[in-house]
């Protein structure tokens, strides 16, 4: 169908069924015949605005009377001062709005007026014009007849993008093999998250669980100093957290390689999901299944940390665990696969 | 004005009458402001509740820079590492990143901050929730047509912009769940083939969480984005006062005309009157409803989560779409594609998105219509478009409610896992059950329409034939409601081109056009078409025949009896309650 065509149909159905009745007479308001409805609704104006500026005086009223902090005058439970202030503000402000449309809906006129409207386009000879007098620009800078100068600048104003992007290279570091190791390492004790004190086996029960965290966390250099702390510790902590938990061994059903990893019962898992890296940490002692409270992917401890449920795609990583000299858990090793969300390079 | 060319009485008093004038007349002088404010300070607004809704995000976005502004004068965004001894008790002492630290200060140390800090998230989440409802009004009443494409395309902009300059404020405060947040972003980036792990330390200048990032997101939400919603907000605007704003349908009210109260001095009062009566409202959210404590999430530690995290409710969805995936992942030539990270959190929020950006232009050439539209449509009246918006909104809540899983589940005492399965299978199904339903509701209520156009509106007379027959009176409906129901298009229905019309050159175009007529013939053709001249004149004649009055002031009996006997006495004309005229001497049983 052509655009003619479709003007037609258009045309067609230009046609209505029932004339246009046009507007309606304007219906005056008590208040534009009635002196005592305006002198009332001026009043009524008047007094919303006369109540703002008291609840403007209050709200510095209550700014200097409540006091807030460790020990804040309370209301209803809540700090006074908040509610107060966010109180007398708030009518403030409402004050002048009802106020003001109230003026707007019973004194401003409400005679209705109609506008016409005119096509969004500008005329063709407007369009001519501005057409002619782009050609007429671009012919002047003969930028058609000199492809060299055309093409020139292009590549030139295409270059800048190289210094734009590579300016930016210093926003990070290359990521390198960071993602792949943690601090975990051979003979590292496995701690309490909170107290970082070393953990035994049979110091747990089955079912138990604990959050914990490599040892040197919480160790400390000559001088008294964290060995780990500040940004390093976060980027750290992001990676290396992990949890304990001790289960029956024959609920216990590890693969042939991982049958030495755990101590009497006792297994260590990474903490991060593998879904969105999320920590894990909600424990169903009965089933042994993990709960990540984020997304809800569901890991069972006891067989490897298979993914049973959820949008995560992989195993939660296990860290083999072993006992030192004085019969602490220990790690044998780093994790053998990176820990956390997957990535294109993981493989 | 030639007033400063005398100082005699006379010009001092036309001074006092109009005091403006001198300094209106300064201004013009260097700006010429009179030629382009002329026609401006009594332009013409049209009057509609639904209106209002845009007005509500533009000044939730005015709360937004007067809150954020006085938050900015104690915020410190620095991932630095410092005790915190304000005054909340229970965190003294702990480690935290200046950026905890300084809003816990706002909190508990600056009077006033708090219900600045609460105004600012309650505006965040108006502003985003009124554009969200402004664009779903502009949608159902096809307000997106020509000439307002653009708009449209700058108004979804607009709530793109929105929802990351939120999220990027929710992250601010660096306590456990914005921290939590940040993370699942990271995880999200990382699931980017091939550039996953370089952006995800470019972003976090290193790996996550480092101690950049928070500054970073603060000169994004201070300055970057805020500076790029006020210029597509006054772009918007702009557009908005040059085509002029739609209007109902009405007694003379036309699509060449815009009816309603002049700017000054009606909408000043109303629009500006709204502008305080939004920013009070939120006043009284702030002081009275609270909302993010962070103080009761501690700082952030990336050992740590609470149970029951949730991100505001605009990120809900893109949750919903990331708890409900299957947990697919491809390994192939040692790379990892994680389809179940990708897709939920990177490819389907953006077909959400680009299905609303394109949807205009796909039914502007179903329709091929090339007219500019300044009448709204009702709902009904485009019952395929009505129907796509709410299975896209059937798609968000189902979705949304998947992002509540946790909280459904131990709400209503439910199975997770069962929820989730539910939800997989629902979010496909809700959405094509809504339409379908949204669909043939909407015709119903097209042929609603037609029947009070023809047939008149009941009356609630029921009349009483001799033989025991019952029929209930109708009465023409008024001129007005007449009208406004029929001004509307008839929907083009585009005929199949026929192949041979053009020389094997515009074969392609045939085929083109094949599917235009059929996705025509599929979006219109049950519609419910406004009656012609003739159906209503038909349907006139026969009412005034109905409701013709016999000689001996007897009436016909309305409905389909046929008998021989007639209504005896005076029979109601079922203008008794409709205030058309008084009701005495017209009781319906005389005896």
């Amino acid at each position: 169908m052509s655009h003619d065509e479709i003007a037609r149909r258009d045309g067609d159905h230009a046609e209505e069924p029932i004339v246009n009745p046009g507007m309606h007479e304007h219906q005056p308001r008590p208040t534009d015949i009635d002196d005592v409805a305006g002198r009332r609704a001026e009043r009524q104006v008047a007094t919303f605005f006369g109540l703002s500026s008291v609840m403007a005086i209050l709200f510095c009223v209550a700014y200097f009377t409540f006091d807030i902090g460790d020990e804040p005058d309370l209301f209803l439970g809540y700090g006074a001062s908040n509610i107060f202030l966010g109180l007398t503000l708030g009518l403030a402000l409402l004050f002048i709005g009802i106020g003001a449309i109230q003026w707007a809906r019973k004194l401003m006129s409400d005679v209705e007026i109609s506008e016409a409207r005119h096509p969004s386009r500008s005329s063709d000879e407007d369009r001519d014009i501005a057409l002619s007098a782009l050609n007429q620009g671009i012919a002047d800078s003969a930028i058609g007849r000199r492809p060299l100068i055309r093409n020139s600048l292009l590549g030139a104003l295409g270059a800048l993008g190289l210094p734009a992007i590579v300016a930016l290279r210093d926003l990070g570091p290359l990521p390198g093999t960071a993602l792949e190791q943690t601090v975990w390492r051979k003979g590292m004790r496995v701690v309490n998250d909170v107290s970082g004190t070393p953990i035994k086996a049979e110091q747990m029960e089955i079912g138990q669980l604990v959050n914990a965290e490599p040892g040197i966390f919480f160790a400390v250099d000559e001088e008294g100093e964290p060995v780990v702390e500040g940004v390093e510790l976060q980027q750290e902590k992001a990676k290396a957290a992990v949890i304990l938990v001790k289960m029956r061994p024959e609920d216990i059903t590890p693969y042939p390689n991982r049958e030495n990893w755990g101590v009497e019962g006792v297994l260590c898992y990474s903490k991060i999901c593998t879904h969105v890296g999320c920590p894990i940490s909600l424990w169903e002692q009965q089933t042994h299944h993990l709960l990540c409270p984020c997304h809800q992917s569901t890991f069972d401890l006891a067989d490897n940390g298979k993914v049973i449920f959820g949008p995560a795609a992989r195993a939660l990583p296990q860290l083999p665990l072993m006992v030192d000299d004085e019969g602490y858990l220990v790690a044998q090793s780093d994790f053998p696969e990176p820990v956390g969300p997957s990535y294109w390079e993981r493989g | 004005m030639s007033h400063a060319t005398t100082n005699g009485a006379k010009a001092a008093t036309a001074k006092r009458a109009n005091p403006l004038g001198g300094l209106l007349t300064w201004a013009d002088d260097r700006t010429g402001l009179a030629a382009v404010s002329k026609k401006q300070i009594r332009k013409v607004f049209p009057d509609h509740w639904s209106f209002m809704l845009g007005e509500i995000a533009l000044w939730s976005f005015v709360v937004l820079l007067l809150t954020g502004t006085f938050l900015t004068l104690w915020f410190k965004p620095s991932m630095a590492e410092v005790v915190y001894d304000g005054s909340y008790d229970q965190l003294r002492g702990l480690h935290m990143s200046e950026a905890y630290a300084s809003t816990l200060d706002i909190s508990f140390d600056i009077r006033g901050g708090l219900l600045m800090r609460q105004m600012h998230h309650w505006s965040a989440m108006l502003f985003i929730a009124a554009m969200f409802v402004h664009m779903m009004r502009v949608f159902f009443t096809g307000a997106f047509r020509k000439p307002r494409e653009l708009n449209y395309l700058i108004g979804l902009l607009l709530l793109l912009l929105g929802v990351i300059e939120g999220f990027a404020g929710y992250s601010l405060p660096d306590d456990l769940l914005s921290g939590t947040g940040l993370r699942i972003a990271d995880g999200l980036v990382k699931a980017t083939p091939v550039l996953g792990t370089y952006m995800s330390f470019f972003m976090f200048g290193g790996e996550f969480p480092g101690d950049v990032i928070i500054p970073r997101l603060y000169i994004v939400h201070v300055l970057l984005i805020p500076g790029i919603l006020l210029a597509l907000i006054g772009l918007h605007m702009l557009l908005l006062v040059y085509q002029k704003h739609t209007q109902w349908p009405g007694p003379g009210r036309t699509n060449n005309n815009v009816v309603g109260y002049p700017m000054l001095p009606v909408y000043a009062a109303k629009a500006g009157g709204f502008f305080f009566i939004v920013f009070g409202v939120t006043a009284l959210m702030g002081g009275l409803l609270s909302i993010n404590p962070v103080w009761r999430y501690g700082p952030y530690n990336p050992a740590e989560v609470t149970a029951g995290s949730q991100p505001d409710w605009y990120m809900g969805f893109a949750e919903g779409l990331l708890r409900i995936m299957p947990g697919w992942e491809t390994h192939i030539f040692g790379f990892t594609i994680s389809w179940n990270v990708m897709l939920p959190g990177q490819i389907i929020p953006v077909m959400f998105l680009a299905a609303m950006l394109a949807y205009p232009f796909i039914e502007a050439w179903i329709t091929g219509d090339k007219r500019e539209h300044h009448l709204l449509q009702r709902p009904r009246n485009a019952p395929t478009r009505t129907a796509f918006l709410v299975s896209l909104m059937t798609a968000y809540g189902m979705l949304w409610m998947a992002g509540g899983n946790d909280l459904l589940a131990v709400i209503f005492n439910l199975n997770l896992n069962y929820i989730t399965y539910f939800m997989r299978v629902m979010v496909f199904v809700a959405p094509v059950v809504a339409f379908i339903v949204t669909r043939r509701w909407c015709i119903s209520l097209q042929r609603q329409d037609e029947a009070r156009l023809l047939h008149g509106y009941e009356t609630g007379v029921i009349m009483r034939s001799p033989e025991g027959a019952y029929a209930e009176k109708h009465l023409p409906i008024s001129g007005d409601e007449a009208y406004t129901l029929t001004a509307r298009d008839r929907d083009p229905l585009l005929p199949a081109p026929t192949a041979a019309d053009e020389n094997g050159v515009a074969a392609r175009h045939v085929r083109l056009h094949r599917l235009r007529a059929r996705l025509s013939r599929a979006w219109f053709a049950h519609n419910v078409q406004k009656p012609t001249t003739t159906e209503l004149e038909e349907a006139r004649h026969h009412a005034e025949h109905e409701l013709a009055v016999r000689d001996d002031g007897h009436q016909h009996v309305s409905g389909d009896y046929t008998g021989d006997y007639e209504l005896d006495g005076h029979a109601a004309d079922g203008h008794q309650f409709d205030g058309r005229h008084g009701v005495s001497g017209e009781e319906l049983r005389q005896h």
